[in-house]
């Protein structure tokens, strides 16, 4: 009953391109990704966690293989027109929200993602009852800042509205590339439930790359391992609920 | 008085390029040097144009024209030929001083003695002396502002200053920040050009040197309009713009009035935007705020 909804095969992404110091990030690596998905992505530095989500996101074109979505290949499609089905949120708080602009209107413009924009009045005002709504549900004062510049936010904040922003229109694959980590331990649990409770409800596909084996473990019905640019280990359902923090360091000594 | 009312009318006139520069300094977050050419660029095209025989109206949207297409050019050096901005801009600049010496036949300076400008249509030259710039002044600038400010409300607009406010969040969100930059640069031009049009009409005459400073006259209003007006809102600051110009005017009168040379001016215009520049560290420094509301507070 579960279909494929992005499929990567044979994907090879190589960095400095016919130079002496040429490395393959990606090497011939395949993954299947279901509708419904909630998959953590672990790894060492330099194992291809960011390559692989910057290559589904088009920010890097890969140099063969194919990444389709429903079929389809994509893989020479633009960023901009990725983001129709696509939404991420970075590391860095600073990356996913327009500093001088203010809550309200970051959340406006995350609204029409991948859409054309044209010269229609943006009617913002509209909106505000129900964005005081939606940002109430983050349990972190945002509702009560929906006027302030998102540049005089906590990190925690931040970081929840890039969330916000990423499924307000609900995409078709989510990307969180360690959208915790940059929090302290308190805000960074919080906005882990969170995110949790929504790819459930919202029954979201959903990549996380975390360094946290006990996020990993905890959250998700599936978690793979990349190891020099190729999914090492892949486990769903029962077998990955069976896993535990020791199993996955042994397993990362006997790769290492 | 009447050097009073030539100071607003020419703040107003000069204004434009403070609004055309807002777009990609403030809201593109870069300095566009193009600005400099596209000025006289502007001026030149209307002057050529109007001495031979379009309708002034024409000739300034055409001006305007001209300038969108040197803007779309340092654009595309700088999306799509990976220069950097500052270059690519200086580049455009000293391609537009060729191509102007070409639309003024080779000479450098035009004159419109005779001719008909904007200035000359019936309502204008029946207002007294120096009033018809500020009429013109004000009636463009209305226009002008009130145009950029819808504009800006746009889903294109909102998308337009995420660009310049997180390249990467807007391009996450399917904003193509190329295309917003090159539209930028466009507009922006586009309206230095205009405003060389109507500078050049004002004036009688089109001078291939009169873009030299141009960036710094620009860049003038909108910091003189952020200084004196402090903390206000993006729409606000547009209109601050025009302010900060006719108050720049004034500085000049000032200095003119103080013995100086109309040769200084660049030398002056320099120094007061510097000094506007710095004045968050002087505020830190001499700790201004604190020593000017202690002045204010009657408790104290």
């Amino acid at each position: 009953m579960t279909k494929p909804l992005l499929e990567l095969k044979d994907v090879v992404l190589k960095v400095n391109r016919n130079t002496p110091e040429e490395i393959m990030i990606l090497d011939h690596l395949n993954l299947t990704i279901n509708a419904g998905d909630f998959i953590t992505v672990l790894g060492s530095n330099g194992a291809g966690k960011s390559t692989l989500f910057n290559a589904i996101g088009g920010d890097l074109s890969i140099d063969s293989g194919q990444i389709l979505l429903n079929g389809k290949d994509i893989a020479h499609e633009s960023v901009e027109k990725r983001t129709r089905f696509l939404a991420r949120v970075f590391q860095d708080p600073k990356l996913g929200t327009a500093p001088r602009m203010n809550v309200a209107e970051n959340l406006l413009l995350a609204e029409s993602r991948g859409q054309h924009r044209g010269l229609r009045p943006r009617h913002l005002n509209k909106q505000l009852d129900r964005y005081r709504e939606l940002t109430a549900t983050m349990h972190n004062g945002l509702d009560s800042r929906l006027t302030t510049a998102t540049g005089n936010l906590s990190g925690g904040q931040r970081q929840a509205l890039s969330f916000l922003m990423a499924t307000l229109k609900r995409p078709e694959i989510l990307l969180l590339d360690e959208h915790t980590a940059a929090l302290d331990p308190q805000t960074s649990q919080d906005l882990m439930h969170l995110t949790n409770e929504r790819v459930q409800q919202e029954k979201l596909t959903c990549l996380m790359i975390t360094h946290h084996l006990e996020d990993a473990l905890t959250y998700g019905n599936r978690l793979i391992v990349l190891h020099h640019g190729q999914v090492t280990f892949d486990v769903a359902g029962e077998a990955k609920a069976a896993l535990t923090t020791e199993k996955l360091y042994s397993f990362f000594a006997d790769i290492e | 008085m009447s050097l009073m009312v030539s100071a607003i009318g020419q703040g107003l006139l000069w204004a434009v390029l403070g609004v055309g520069l807002f777009l990609t300094f403030r809201i593109l977050d870069f300095a566009d040097m193009t600005v400099e050419g596209t000025f006289p660029l502007g001026a030149a095209t209307a002057v050529a144009a109007i001495s031979n025989g379009m309708n002034p109206i024409l000739a300034t949207l055409l001006a305007f024209i001209a300038g969108a297409a040197a803007g779309l050019i340092t654009g595309l050096l700088y999306t799509k030929g990976h220069i950097p901005i500052l270059l690519a801009g200086i580049l455009v600049m000293t391609a537009c001083y060729s191509v102007n010496l070409r639309i003024m036949s080779g000479r450098s300076n035009v004159s419109l003695l005779g001719k008909e400008t904007l200035f000359k249509s019936h309502f204008l030259a029946s207002l007294p002396h120096y009033f018809d710039s500020v009429v013109l002044g004000a009636g463009v600038m209305i226009i002008v502002t009130t145009l950029v400010i819808y504009f800006l409300q746009t889903e294109l607009g909102q998308g337009f200053i995420a660009t310049g406010d997180n390249q990467t969040m807007a391009r996450s969100l399917g904003i193509n920040t190329d295309n917003m930059k090159i539209m930028g640069l466009m507009v922006s031009n586009g309206l230095i050009a205009f405003g060389g049009a109507l500078v050049a009409q004002n004036n009688g005459y089109a001078d291939v040197n009169m873009g030299i400073g141009i960036i710094v006259i620009a860049l003038a209003s909108i910091i003189i309009g952020e200084v004196a007006f402090g903390d206000l809102t993006l729409n606000q600051r547009l209109v601050a713009v025009t302010l900060g110009s006719i108050l720049y005017r004034f500085v000049l009168l000032i200095v003119l009035k103080l013995g100086f040379n109309a040769t200084d001016l660049n030398l002056v215009s320099s120094v007061v935007l510097a000094l506007c520049m710095m004045l968050p560290v002087f505020k830190n420094v001499l700790n201004f705020k604190h020593i000017l509301k202690r002045g204010l507070d009657t408790n104290d």
